[in-house]
């Protein structure tokens, strides 16, 4: 599917979804939605199920602190189709919140514990939530948060 | 090109006298035994970094450290009488670091290889999860300077080592011996 019939498509879905026109994925030559947090499960759910997009390999789950709020980052492809997308949602800095997709990709399952632990993102629904790669005590006190700050063993320059 | 004579850089520590039955050989029996250990050090498989491909390559056919008496690297402490520290070493890795050398039998050398070995190098700034220099966790002996290091400066390391032991006991070999008699 080309980009314009991905839009059309994902527009059907919900009608919400705003589409970036200009940034990296773009000149990559990947469709970019963005969409509401609360939007996502639903969202995820149709773009893993639905026949002609069976978006089925999320290859990419991250997070970036744009110190005024996080965004989620999603990118999906089709193994099938070999359609990409780029996926992200605005989350709130103080009580970051977004539903887990652990259960539609089995691979979201790791790496949503990555970032919980690098960012304090809390995945709801999420089966084991927990640290994967900090030592133990460090939940609360996230380092790849712009704000972060550790006067034990960090030398500031 | 001129035929250079073969003028050994550190001769074996000892005078031989000719003798009609073969010959008799004056030295310090410390002497003999770092020399013997000088030209026979087992590194230890131990990597954690980009500093370790360049270790690897000092292994392999171009650079071959076993032109110099490295090439039986061994995975596992036990066996082995050099660590060679190639790559960051982060908090969480320090005990891992400290076990393995503490299982390490004596005598036992260490070489900090790189940057981040050293000093933490580039993640000397602004990083919460780097150890700011191995020596923080274990003595090192011998320090490279480089990110990464060429094999080159590698087997310079390594000679040094070896002139190093030649010469003598090393501080904490000196200090552990101290540590006996006290008792």
């Amino acid at each position: 599917m080309t980009n314009e019939e991905l839009k059309a498509k994902l527009s059907e879905l919900l009608p919400s979804a705003t589409y970036e026109e200009s940034g990296q994925p773009i000149a990559v030559g990947w469709l970019n939605v963005n969409i509401d947090h609360k939007d996502w499960l639903y969202f995820a759910n149709s773009l893993r199920n639905h026949a002609q997009l069976n978006f089925d390999y999320l290859f990419c789950l991250t997070c970036v602190d744009w110190k005024t709020h996080l965004t989620m980052v999603y990118h999906l492809e089709s193994t099938q189709y070999r359609h990409t997308i780029v996926v992200r949602s605005k989350l709130d800095r103080t009580l970051p919140q977004i539903e887990s997709v652990s259960n539609i990709w089995r691979t979201a399952d790791f790496h949503e514990r990555e970032v919980y632990e690098l960012f304090g993102v809390n995945f709801l629904n999420h089966p084991d939530l927990r640290l994967l790669i900090l030592p133990d005590g460090w939940e609360g006190r996230n380092p790849l948060r712009k704000d972060f700050e550790d006067p034990v063993n960090m030398i500031k320059l | 090109m001129d035929v250079k004579p073969d003028i050994p850089n550190d001769p074996f520590p000892g005078e031989v006298h000719p003798s009609p039955s073969g010959g008799i050989l004056v030295t310090a029996i410390d002497d003999v035994i770092n020399w013997a250990r000088s030209n026979s050090l087992w590194p230890l498989v131990f990597g954690t970094s980009c500093c370790a491909i360049e270790m690897m390559s000092t292994a392999s056919a171009k650079y071959d450290w076993s032109r110099f008496g490295f090439e039986v690297a061994r995975a596992t402490p036990r066996q082995a009488d050099v660590i060679i520290i190639a790559g960051t070493i982060v908090n969480k890795m320090a005990p891992v670091l400290k076990r393995l050398y503490d299982q390490m039998a004596d005598p036992k050398y260490v070489i900090a290889m790189g940057a981040c070995a050293t000093s933490g190098g580039p993640f000397f700034y602004n990083t919460y999860s780097v150890v700011k220099g191995a020596d923080h966790v274990i003595p090192v002996d011998v320090y490279i300077a480089g990110c990464p290091p060429r094999p080159e400066a590698l087997l310079h390391a390594l000679i040094s080592l070896q002139r190093k032991i030649k010469m003598g006991l090393t501080r904490e070999q000196i200090r552990s011996e101290n540590k006996v008699e006290l008792k």
